[in-house]
C-alpha cells in the first residue's frame, strides 16, 4: 500500500484509508459525532461527506431525491457509471430489479442452505484439527461465504482466490487506482460470460440460470443487467460476511468473559450475533449527491460523495444505550448493519445464517480460545471492515 | 373500533424492508412472505404470555414497521 498524507483534522480531512481509522475507527467517529456531526474531505473526487449520527445516516438512506445510489463506493477518482442492479438503482428502476431477486434470498430459500453451510464450517474446523494455533480469518472466516456463494451461483468453489483478488481490486486498490478496478470488472465479465454460455447450453438450478430465465416486464434481462447483478452478488456476498464472522470470532477471542458466557448459554447466540453486527458492522455504503441539500448543519453539494456509514450510525449513543459497549444479551437492538430503507441488504438472511452457524460450530469444536499473544490482528481497509489476519490460540 | 384490551400486532407494509427481525424475535407472531417481507400471523392477536415478544419485535425493527395496539 502507498503511504498516505497524515490526517491533521478529521473533521475537514477525513480519510477512511488512514491506518488509524483502519485499526480502530470508533474513537474517531465518537469525536466527530460530538463536534461536527458531518465530517468532510477533499481527498475524494468532488469532495466527500461523512455523517456520523444515526439520524442523518437514516435520513440519507431514505432520501433518493437528493442522494443517488449510482455510486456505492467512495473513490479518489470516480469510475464510469457501471450499473449493478439493484444496489446501484434509484427509483423507479430499483423496485423491479430488487423484486426479481428477493424470492431467492427470502428466509424460506436461505434456510435450505443451512445444512451445506454447516458442512462447510465443519470441514474447515476438521482441517484446523489439533493445531494449537490457527488464523481465524485465513483458515476459517474467509472461506465460508466464498463457498456458499459459489454454490448459489453454481460456479467452482475452488475459484475463491480469484474472487477475493477481484474484491481486493474493486474495493481497496481500485479506490485509488481506477485501472485496477476496471481490470477486475473486465475479468469478472469475462468469467461470467463463460459461465453464461455454459448455462445457455445446459441450465441448472443456480442463480445464473435463474437470471437468464427471468421474465423482466415481458422480456429477458439485458446482458448488462445480468453481468451487473452477478458482479454485485459476487462482491457483496463475500468479504462482507467474511468480515462479520471474523469480527465475531475476534471479539470472543479477545473477551474471555463473553466467550465463556456464550459457551455456557448457547441460547444467547441470536442476540450475540445481532450485537456483533451492530458493534462491528462490516459494511459502509456510499451515495452521490444529486441535488443540493443541508443535513446536520452541513451543506451537501451536487457531485459530492457521501460515505454512508451504517457502522458509525450503529455506534451513536443517541440511538443505542451504552453504544460503545458490546452486550451479547442486548435485547433491544434495531441496528442498521444491513442498511436502512429500500436498499436493505438483499443477502441479510444469508449473512445472518452464515455468521450464526460459523460461530455455533466453532464454539462447539473450540470452546476455549484467545487471540495469540505477541501476534497482531490486522483489519481490512476502506469500505468493508473485518479482520484479515486473526491469530488465535486454541486451548484444550 | 378494535377492542383495546386485546393486544394485536401488524406490519406497516409501506415501511417493512424485510430485515426479518420480528420473525426471529417472535416467530409465533410474525412470518416472512415469499419476498422476505414480514406479516403478522393470522389476525395478529397476541396470545397471553407473548406480550413481551411482541414488544421486543417492535423494539428491534430498524424501519419502525411493527405496529402494536392494545398494549
Amino acid at each position: 500500500m502507498d503511504s498516505r498524507t497524515p490526517v491533521e483534522d478529521w473533521a475537514v480531512d477525513f480519510d477512511h484509508f488512514d491506518p488509524q481509522w483502519t485499526s480502530d475507527p470508533y474513537p474517531i467517529w465518537d469525536d466527530l459525532r460530538s463536534r461536527c456531526p458531518v465530517a468532510t474531505s477533499q481527498r475524494f473526487e468532488d469532495g466527500a461527506y461523512f455523517p456520523t449520527r444515526y439520524e442523518d445516516v437514516r435520513e440519507i438512506a431514505y432520501d433518493s431525491e437528493h442522494f443517488s445510489s449510482r455510486r456505492v463506493i467512495v473513490r479518489e477518482h470516480k469510475l464510469p457509471l457501471m450499473p449493478g442492479p439493484p444496489i446501484t438503482s434509484d427509483p423507479p428502476e430499483h423496485t423491479p430489479a430488487r423484486k426479481l431477486l428477493l424470492p431467492a434470498f427470502a428466509p424460506k430459500e436461505i434456510a435450505k442452505l443451512e445444512e451445506r453451510t454447516r458442512a462447510i464450517c465443519r470441514s474447515l474446523l476438521d482441517a484446523i484439527g489439533d493445531a494449537a494455533e490457527c488464523d481465524g480469518a485465513v483458515d476459517y472466516a474467509q472461506h465460508i461465504p466464498v463457498r456458499v456463494i459459489a454454490h448459489m451461483l453454481g460456479v467452482p468453489e475452488g475459484d475463491g482466490d480469484l474472487f477475493r483478488r477481484w474484491i481486493q481490486k474493486v474495493l481497496i486498490e481500485g479506490v485509488r487506482d481506477p485501472a485496477a478496478a476496471m481490470q477486475a470488472v473486465h475479468e469478472m465479465n469475462a468469467y461470467f460470460n463463460a459461465q453464461i454460455e455454459l448455462r445457455r447450453a445446459s441450465p441448472g438450478d443456480d442463480l445464473i440460470s435463474y437470471l437468464l430465465a427471468a421474465d423482466f416486464g415481458g422480456k429477458p434481462l439485458s446482458e448488462a443487467h445480468v453481468l451487473g447483478t452477478l458482479r454485485l452478488l459476487l462482491i457483496a456476498g463475500i468479504d462482507t460476511t467474511w468480515s462479520g464472522i471474523g469480527a465475531s470470532l475476534w471479539h470472543l477471542a479477545a473477551h474471555p468473559a463473553d466467550r465463556a458466557r456464550l459457551v455456557a448459554e448457547p441460547g444467547l447466540l441470536p442476540t450475540a450475533i445481532e450485537e456483533f453486527l451492530r458493534a462491528y458492522s462490516p459494511v459502509t455504503m456510499a451515495r452521490e449527491v444529486t441535488k443540493e441539500t443541508t443535513l446536520g448543519g452541513c451543506p451537501f453539494k451536487p457531485g459530492g460523495q457521501v460515505l454512508l456509514s451504517f457502522p458509525a450510525a450503529n455506534r451513536d449513543p443517541e440511538k443505542f444505550a451504552d453504544a460503545g459497549r458490546v452486550l451479547i444479551d442486548r435485547a433491544e437492538n434495531p441496528h442498521a448493519a444491513f442498511g436502512l430503507g429500500r436498499h436493505r441488504c438483499l443477502g441479510s438472511n444469508l449473512a445472518r445464517l452464515e455468521m450464526t452457524i460459523a460461530i455455533e460450530e466453532w464454539l462447539k469444536r473450540f470452546p476455549v480460545f484467545t487471540v495469540t499473544e505477541g501476534k497482531t490482528t490486522t483489519w481490512s481497509e476502506g469500505t468493508v471492515r473485518g479482520p484479515r489476519l486473526l491469530p488465535i490460540t486454541i486451548r484444550r | 373500533m378494535p377492542d383495546m384490551k386485546i393486544m394485536r400486532v401488524s406490519i406497516d407494509a409501506g415501511r417493512c424492508q424485510g430485515h426479518n427481525r420480528c420473525c426471529l424475535v417472535a416467530p409465533e407472531l410474525f412470518e416472512a412472505d415469499d419476498e422476505g417481507n414480514a406479516k403478522a400471523r393470522g389476525e395478529g392477536i397476541v396470545p397471553a404470555g407473548l406480550e413481551q415478544k411482541a414488544r421486543l419485535a417492535l423494539a428491534n425493527c430498524p424501519e419502525h414497521a411493527v405496529r402494536l395496539t392494545g398494549a
